[in-house]
């Protein structure tokens, strides 16, 4: 038996202890010692990425005991392509926030520790296939990132903390609430017998025998829709998400949007799709409605934007809208059809593909603008600014590089997600898929004003002795500049590992 | 074995009484070596129990026999969870007394007369007994809040002792009806709560008798709308005091609900579940609704513990195997978080600042000077949200899990519940310790606030040891609830009052 995804779990949340532990003094020893833990996290990340066999696509590094007899808990572990894909990235912006935090001097010591904790609750999340302790990491997550907004946010950051916690659990209560229903009527918590059973049509009749109303399969599936719609976020659940970006020190948007927001789209994809597709369906248009009014809409919204971030916080929704969009078409009809399946294959390529870039390029954007309030003392208007091309040649062409990918430009990263994502749903919904592009339009003309703005234009004269990057700050930019144009040239490196697991996803949609 | 919880503290007791007026330290010392050794004791006597399925007898004789009466004492998986919680809540409640100088020998004698009729109702199979220790906890509880309290202190003693007396008359009514009716079924005089729960009380007589008796206990525990005194009792009483009285006290209720009320009647139970589920419901969400508004700190957690009592209630109304157990373990794991919650406001924040209005502490960044209180309390409020990992989540999970084979509607709304929970705790973390409001410039420097005692540490690392065990090995007390549960004490209760 094997406990590596134990073990890496494990690792971040033991180093933050030992780090809080450390105290504030030794400022340094603080943030080398975070530095070092996420460094082995990431390590830890690439030997189960180099040893994860692709071909396969089943679930692996499983690890599986009792936990709670009496409550038929078990220990469950185990990563498929999609896991293994969150878990690469958690590991891979971790280290990139440690760093982009080298600056933070009120209670470092717990900063980091908080820093780490969100990480061990993020791998845990990926990993953990009982709902029981699939739960606790969820909500681990939860605790770290509110006290990061609330103790080292912006001026309003009280408010945003607080609005973004009590959202969450909202969701989070109606989630458990349905995962209690579900546990009563059939007795496990375990994600993959629960989707079996949703397939071979159990789930359905035990729950209908144990509460005896014919819609309870419908109610219990929107409590757990509500619970991953709130962390996505969907539109009308987003209300939250533009105060806690904006209000977060940019290395925590860094992980917010990074990898938190992943959170809700992995449950998508592991909970909802395998274990209520029948229930999807049932209102399957207007979740595709919801879809393309979370792409639009918030295309639209950071349109009327005038701060960096909130500009930022918005296009990530948008961002995440395309990868629901795939879920939802990937959901859409039952026939074993190869032509269909085809589709699905390529909208759920897509997303994965999609959330696995929108983390690197969004953590990247937030590294960029935390860089720039770095050098203008917390300014991010969009109106601040103006001409910086003509002082900070290397940040303009760098930043650059990481907008023109967020808004899809072919040969960057941002492109191939979008591209299958679109080649997928256009068959299966084509009205959502139609009307969906006009936020793709929309995110264009934005981050286009945004480039326009912020690096064009005459120089605004306050900013003309802004120093441009540090040989440190270019090698902190080096590796997301990197990775988006390694994965916009050769997607395979990815797609290789997530194919085999997408493959198995779509087969289990058949029936 | 067990029996010894109750001589010991006793005993303490009497030591007590024999020291000197003015030997405050020696008082303390007494009176934690007395609770330590009834803990250890409490420890081990339910370790040594092999059966906790099963009602094991510690001593049975004779008392008054003309009535049927004995000194029954006895235990089964239930009782040996509150043992143990009773043990835990008495040594970190004088942990956290360590401080008390005004006429400490009487506290420490009165609080241990109180953690005697605790351990004494806990262990009692003998329904006279029980309600002679049940009584018993009554008058140290009054003198408590009324000698060492705060806000209000006379009123508050006074609501809480005419509540307890009112709720004990209705019980005492009830038994003595009880008797009556089951003598004449037995032939014979029988106080013996196992005796009495094989006899099959007529229907009529269960339908009015239940809620009399039920009513009774459940005003202790807090029940909407019997709770009032429990807010301001918890409020006026002194750290200690309102740790027990939240910790254990309210357990008593909740004990005395489902082994003497539920268990004797248990038609009068399925008859009257509906009420039960909508009043807990009511309380679950009135309590953290009006905690969420409260502007003392202690008042905040005075009224989430009528919130988590709530569930308490909720579970026993399910009259399912798993709502019990969720149920009984709500019992344990409220007693202990809602004990560390009032260690921190009351001993931690309060001692120290002499102000719980949120609007002083909001000036006073105690996030910053006393971090070990803030930790404490995030831990705390943390359990207290029922968030996964702790003791307080493994419960709420077994109760609604129960309530939604009854009531899925009211599941649903106790869920709000536990929204309005997130909020409240919420609230008391950022005003309490991480106000962003300016600080006071003046008082800072002229009363520098006295650091966190290593008392207060240990007693609060035990708590939250307990609380985070017990979430993430629930099996530890499971192992003793859930064969309780499925004896056949509790058999006619879960099939629904037929047999």
């Amino acid at each position: 038996m094997n406990h590596w995804l134990t073990i890496l779990t494990l690792v971040p949340f033991l180093g933050g202890i030992v780090i809080a532990g450390l105290g504030a003094e030794r400022k340094n020893l603080v943030r080398g010692l975070a530095l070092v833990t996420s460094l082995i996290g990431l390590g830890g990340a690439l030997c189960l990425w180099l040893h994860f066999n692709a071909a396969e696509g089943g679930l692996q590094f499983v690890e599986k005991f009792d936990w709670v007899a009496t409550l038929g808990i078990q220990y469950f572990l185990g990563v498929d392509g999609l896991g293994l894909l969150m878990v690469m990235l958690t590991a891979i912006v971790t280290p990139l926030a440690v760093l982009a935090s080298w600056n933070v001097s009120d209670r470092p010591h717990v900063y980091h520790a908080l820093v780490l904790w969100l990480q061990a609750g993020l791998f845990g999340t990926f990993t953990a296939l009982n709902f029981f302790h699939w739960f606790m990491f969820w909500e681990l997550g939860l605790i770290p990132a509110f006290f990061l907004i609330k103790l080292w946010g912006g001026p309003k950051r009280s408010g945003a903390a607080m609005q973004f916690f009590i959202y969450t659990m909202v969701g989070s209560v109606a989630l458990l609430l349905s995962f209690l229903a579900i546990r009563l009527a059939t007795g496990s918590f375990d994600f993959i017998e629960l989707a079996g059973m949703a397939r071979s049509g159990v789930l359905a009749s035990k729950l209908s025998a144990t509460f005896g109303w014919q819609n309870i399969g419908l109610i219990i599936f929107f409590g757990a829709f509500l619970g991953f719609a709130v962390k996505v976020p969907v539109i009308p659940f987003h209300t939250w998400l533009p105060a806690a970006y904006s209000e977060a020190p940019s290395p925590v948007t860094m992980l917010l949007t990074g990898v938190m927001s992943k959170m809700g789209m992995y449950g998508f994809l592991r909970i909802l799709l395998p274990i209520f597709p029948e229930q999807i369906r049932q209102v399957l248009t207007p979740l595709l409605w919801l879809a393309v009014a979370t792409i639009v809409l918030s295309a639209c919204a950071a349109f009327a934007q005038k701060d960096l971030k909130r500009i930022l916080a918005y296009s990530s929704i948008n961002h995440l809208g395309y990868c629901l969009l795939a879920l939802f078409a990937a959901a859409s009809v039952a026939t074993g059809v190869t032509a269909s399946d085809l589709q699905k294959a390529a909208a759920l390529d897509g997303a994965l593909l999609q959330m696995f870039n929108h983390g690197l390029t969004a953590s990247a954007l937030f590294l960029f603008v935390s860089l720039i309030e770095k050098r203008s003392g917390g300014l991010r208007g969009l109106g601040d600014f103006g001409g910086l091309r003509k002082v900070v040649p290397v940040f303009t062409g760098l930043m650059g590089i990481a907008l023109f990918s967020s808004l899809g430009l072919p040969g960057l990263n941002g492109f191939v997600g979008e591209f299958l994502i679109f080649k997928g749903v256009f068959p299966l919904a084509p009205w959502a898929a139609a009307i969906s592009t006009i936020g793709l339009l929309v995110t264009a003309i934005f981050l286009l004003t945004l480039i326009q703005s912020v690096f064009c234009g005459p120089l605004n004269a306050r900013w003309s002795k802004m120093p441009d990057l540090t040989t440190a700050e270019r090698f902190l930019v080096l590796p997301s500049i990197a990775l988006i144009f390694v994965l916009g040239i050769w997607p395979q490196f990815i797609l290789g590992k997530i194919d085999a697991t997408v493959v198995n996803l779509v087969q289990q949609l058949n029936f | 074995m067990l029996a010894w919880t109750i001589y010991i503290t006793f005993i303490g007791v009497l030591v007590l009484m024999l020291l000197p007026r003015d030997n405050a330290r020696a008082a303390r010392i007494v009176a934690l070596l007395t609770a330590i050794a009834g803990c250890v004791v409490a420890f081990i006597g339910a370790i040594q129990q092999t059966h906790p399925g099963e009602v094991t007898t510690i001593t049975k004789i004779d008392w008054v026999p003309a009535i049927g009466a004995s000194y029954y004492l006895a235990a089964d998986g239930i009782s040996l969870v509150l043992i143990v919680l009773t043990g835990l809540a008495a040594v970190t409640g004088i942990l956290f007394s360590w401080n008390i100088e005004k006429r400490a020998k009487e506290f420490f004698a009165f609080y241990l007369v109180l953690i005697g009729g605790v351990y004494g109702v806990f262990l009692s199979f003998d329904v006279l007994l029980l309600f002679v220790f049940y009584e018993l906890t009554i008058i140290p509880k009054y003198f408590l809040i009324a000698r060492w309290g705060s806000t209000r202190k006379e009123y508050g003693a006074m609501k809480l002792a005419l509540y307890s007396f009112v709720g004990s008359h209705l019980v005492l009514i009830g038994l003595v009806a009880t008797w009556v009716v089951a003598k004449g079924q037995l032939g014979h005089a029988s106080l013996n709560l196992i005796e009495l729960s094989k006899v099959s009380f007529p229907l009529a007589f269960q339908h009015w008798m239940f809620p009399l008796v039920f009513i009774g206990f459940a005003i202790l525990a807090g029940m909407w709308p019997f709770h009032t005194w429990a807010p301001t009792g918890h409020v006026a009483a002194p750290t200690a005091g309102s740790m027990l009285l939240a910790g254990v006290v309210m357990k008593l209720g909740a004990y005395g609900c489902l082994r003497v009320a539920m268990v004797l009647f248990p038609e009068g139970a399925k008859e009257w579940q509906w009420a039960i589920a909508a009043l807990a419901v009511a309380g679950i969400v009135y309590g953290a609704g009006v905690a969420l508004v409260q502007k003392d700190f202690k008042f905040v957690i005075g009224y989430s513990s009528v919130s988590h009592m709530g569930f308490v209630l909720l579970g026993l109304a399910t009259l399912n195997t798993i709502g019990l157990d969720g149920a009984v373990l709500q019992m344990f794991s409220h007693g202990i978080i809602a004990g560390l919650l009032f260690a921190v406001v009351g001993r931690m924040v309060y001692d120290r600042t002499h102000t719980r209005d949120f609007n002083d502490l909001e000036t006073m960044q105690l996030g910053k000077k006393l971090p070990f209180a803030a930790i404490t309390f995030v831990i705390a409020g943390v359990a207290s949200m029922g968030l996964p990992g702790f003791s307080g989540f493994v419960a709420e999970l077994q109760v609604l899990m129960g309530a939604w084979a009854v009531f899925p509607k009211l599941t649903i709304l106790s869920g709000v519940g536990i929204i309005i929970g997130v909020a409240y705790t919420l609230r008391a973390v950022q005003k309490g310790f991480y106000s962003d409001a300016p600080a006071k410039a003046s008082d800072s420097h002229e009363h520098p606030l006295e650091p966190i005692t290593i008392p207060e540490k240990v007693g609060a690392v035990m708590l939250i040891g307990a609380s985070l065990v017990i979430g993430l090995f629930p099996g530890l007390l499971m192992n003793w609830i859930e064969p309780c549960v499925k004896s056949p004490l509790f058999e006619r209760l879960l099939k629904g009052g037929s047999l």
